[in-house]
């Protein structure tokens, strides 16, 4: 009998929305309050869902990856009439804050590949960042303190323009912002934290009328609690929430990982030069990054230990500029010796066949820094990996799902990729008209980010221990590791493919 | 010698008048295996009993009870039936929408069934295929809907579904599911047969049969049903399996007796129709095949794909032709 009303009552609420709303709210004024959990009917049970905002799709979490989501579903034709949902308490969210130009450049930055500044000129996200502060960068040094191999890399080695552009974080985020504001799509956003998920079962329903039914206990909606009293429904709850992701700890994902004994003190710098190159140094507590993000300032990213991060944390500005042009130049070890290469060129011309420009390179010095620009900030290095990326109506993306260490430049790339590959696999879910929330689609997702990430997050870790062993032998592979990334032009290439995001798999593409 | 015998049946079967006596010739040459001759026969026919030796399926029952109208819905029933074999379809029936129960073969061919039908609809009835719900307006009937794994997709994607079946559970289960999406909440089940509506002079403007047309007794009156169904310039879907050796092969043995995908039992190789047979009597029955296309399986990624390979799976997509009524 209530199967027929409420398959009125759903008809009708699909054909009239709005005045649906007041009508049901007459039916259901005798529930006492929004969090009884007790739903007696069917007809109640709709009529609470009309007066909580039900969405197709909720993110958890409004950071960059977040946002940059909800962007590739409002640029995809098919995805682009979901309703969604954005759940972050940040009150930059809200607002259309200005970024001023003449601000001095926040410490956080980001190295964006060109795989994902393609994907946000798809969006339409890319216009907003070349009219702030950006650095194209298109040359990059890695060498050690040992002072026995260096490498060069240059984007014309593969035959690109950039290997990269350093963005704030800020102006990464407000891109986004923008061009999702921009476009028509349904979002709403709710300036709070989520406190409680869940999964809505109607095995209750299913028994009283099949008995010993069993119809996989997956409801069609996701009920989420918010801290300021809000509720709402979704059919797929996506958890963008960073690498303390509440979402992945209330759906009970397992994940693996371990602390680095390293801490990463990032801030801005100020040069007398202008700055192209990026610059990397492994010491023996840590690699020492130095970055440019345009008008002469460089982002430094040091890492080191812990007890050495609080010292340099709270030393006077002088010193601390002193001990990074220490770091970055004659600290620690010896200048490696240019390439000789060309002194044998003509002798060994067989061997190397087609050198790139950037192995005739010499080693260079990075600039002097000469004041800070900023404050300091210090950051525990860790590496984190979600053993599952979705379960029944929730997926993970970004850090929530995987963090790494920042050495190679690569952690919130990874996230992006999987925004776009999430975004692509919900769109072809709803070409065939599945349920967007099925674990099985979200599988799909899976199976193509976790591979792709699992390998990143290998490398990194791999280099990581390789760079924090001082032993001769050891030295010397790693001297070894330099000279051929810098001579020999396959691996060099497949290097920079690889590490810009045109190729997929390190080495068999 | 069994490829050559299809060979010289796939190269005369364009001739229609003579395929009857062709047909009964090729059956007299394969003397394992017994073709019901009721696919070419247009008079009714007595129940064909198959012997136990060839059919080592654990329900011969289910063949003796076929009934004339055809029609039947995925599992032919009757009251002729022991509580035995319905017990165990009713254990079956509620594992419909467990994905790892015995119909994830199913879930896992669903994705590729609605692509097809997806591109052929939008093509015939010219709507757009970049749109979220392409099928807004179009009435829907999903024959042998099963637990409705077809008519979700297809409600979803905006059509009004009317899905059919003749085993009771089936519709109950299919109505308790879609009943959680509010999307799906509006899907019509009805335990009934093809047939059934017929009488009714029900129209809809498409009829999606897949995977039922093996468990009927007659199909060609089951197709000249589903043509009375279908509206003047409507469409008609059919998947179906092929007869053929490694149709034998992969769906009766490798499905139900080594990787027990299948309950034994559930398919007949006798039964099965091939790519010309189902067109012919399409044709008979005023349907011109417009399009065809496989599924191929690729035990490595555990993907099914749409490919010009008919020999296991296919589907076949056809219009009704306008000097029909």
């Amino acid at each position: 009998m209530y199967r027929t009303t409420v398959r009125k009552i759903a008809s009708n609420y699909n054909t009239l929305r709005v005045p649906k709303r007041t009508l049901s709210n007459d039916a259901s004024a005798g529930i006492s309050s929004t969090n009884s959990a007790k739903f007696n009917s069917e007809d109640e049970k709709l009529g609470m869902r009309n007066m909580i905002g039900q969405y197709d799709i909720a993110i958890v979490g409004g950071g960059m990856v977040g946002i940059a989501f909800a962007c590739a579903l409002s640029s995809m034709p098919l995805t682009k009439q979901l309703k969604v949902a954005i759940i972050d308490s940040n009150p930059a969210l809200g607002r259309r804050d200005c970024i001023e130009k003449t601000d001095l450049p926040d410490p956080r930055v980001s190295t964006v590949t060109p795989a994902t500044i393609s994907f946000f000129k798809d969006v339409g996200a890319w216009d907003y960042v070349q009219q702030n502060r950006h650095a194209f960068f298109d040359k990059m040094q890695v060498w050690d303190y040992t002072g026995l191999g260096y490498t060069r890399y240059n984007a014309r080695d593969v035959g690109k323009e950039i290997l990269g552009c350093v963005v704030e974080n800020k102006v990464l985020h407000a891109s986004l912002l923008s061009c999702l504001q921009k476009s028509d799509f349904h979002k709403t956003i709710y300036p709070s934290r989520l406190t409680s998920m869940a999964l809505q079962s109607h095995s209750k329903e299913v028994e009283s009328k099949l008995p010993g039914a069993k119809l996989c206990d997956h409801g069609s909606f996701v009920k989420l609690d918010l801290s300021n009293g809000d509720s709402l429904f979704a059919k797929l709850v996506v958890g963008a929430d960073g690498a303390k992701s509440y979402v992945r700890e209330l759906a009970g994902l397992k994940t693996t990982g371990w602390n680095y004994s390293q801490n990463a003190i990032i801030c801005t710098v100020e040069h007398n030069v202008e700055n192209q190159c990026a610059w990397q140094r492994f010491l023996p507590t840590g690699p020492i990054a130095l970055l440019p993000i345009g008008d002469r300032f460089s982002n430094i990213v040091w890492t080191m230990s812990p007890k050495e991060s609080s010292e340099r944390k709270t030393m006077n500005e002088d010193d601390f500029v002193k001990a990074v042009n220490h770091a970055l130049d004659y600290g620690y070890g010896p200048h490696p010796q240019s390439s000789s290469v060309s002194n044998y060129g003509d002798r060994l011309s067989w061997l190397i066949a087609d050198m790139t420009s950037s192995s005739k390179e010499c080693f260079e010095v990075p600039p002097k820094v000469v004041k800070i620009a900023s404050e300091r900030m210090v950051f525990p290095l860790s590496l984190l990996h979600s053993n599952d990326y979705a379960s029944n109506r929730v997926v993970l993306i970004g850090d929530a799902a995987h963090t790494v260490h920042p050495l190679a430049g690569q952690g919130v790339n990874l996230g992006f990729g999987d925004a776009t590959v999430l975004s692509k696999v919900i769109s072809d879910g709803i070409s065939i008209g599945s349920d967007i929330g099925e674990i099985s689609l979200l599988r799909k997702f899976e199976a193509e980010r976790k591979p792709a990430n699992i390998m990143m997050m290998a490398l990194l870790d791999g280099f990581q221990k390789a760079y924090t062993v001082d032993f001769g032998p050891l030295n010397v592979l790693r001297a070894a590791a330099f000279h051929a990334a810098q001579f020999i032009t396959p691996l060099k290439k497949n290097i920079i493919s690889y590490a810009t995001g045109e190729q997929k798999w390190p080495l068999f593409s | 010698m069994a490829s050559k015998s299809l060979k010289l049946c796939r190269a005369l079967c364009n001739n229609t008048q003579h395929g009857r006596n062709i047909f009964l010739a090729l059956s007299a040459s394969r003397a394992s295996q017994r073709i019901q001759r009721r696919l070419f026969s247009n008079d009714p026919q007595p129940d064909l009993v198959d012997p136990p030796s060839t059919s080592p399926s654990e329900k011969p029952q289910s063949h003796d009870t076929r009934r004339n109208e055809g029609g039947a819905g995925r599992r032919p029933f009757s009251s002729s039936l022991n509580d035995v074999e319905l017990a165990k379809f009713s254990a079956i029936a509620e594992t419909w929408w467990d994905p790892v129960g015995p119909f994830k073969p199913l879930h896992a061919m669903n994705p590729t069934r609605v692509s097809f039908i997806r591109s052929a609809l939008c093509r015939h009835f010219r709507k757009d295929p970049s749109s979220a719900k392409p099928f807004e307006g179009l009435r829907i009937v999903d024959v042998g809907c099963g637990g409705g794994i077809l008519s979700e997709p297809l409600a979803r994607m905006g059509a009004t579904v009317v899905g059919i079946d003749a085993v009771e559970k089936n519709t109950k289960i299919a109505r308790l599911h879609a009943e959680l999406d509010p999307v799906t909440s509006s899907i019509e089940y009805c335990c009934t047969t093809a047939e059934k509506l017929v009488e009714e002079q029900r129209k809809f403007d498409a009829v999606i049969a897949l995977e039922v047309i093996e468990h009927v007794a007659d199909p060609a009156e089951f197709c000249k049903s589903l043509a009375a169904l279908t509206d003047t310039n409507g469409a008609t879907v059919i998947s179906t399996i092929n007869r053929s050796m490694r149709s034998y092969a992969t769906a009766i043995v490798a499905a139900e007796y080594l990787l027990h995908w299948l309950p034994r039992g559930t398919h007949q190789w006798s039964s099965f129709l091939t790519p010309e047979e189902l067109v012919l009597i399409l044709q008979r029955a005023s349907i011109s095949v417009q399009e065809i296309a496989g599924f191929v399986y690729n035990p490595l990624t555990g993907r099914w794909a749409l490919s010009d390979d008919l020999s296991v799976n296919f589907i076949a997509f056809g219009t009704k032709n306008m000097n029909s009524q």
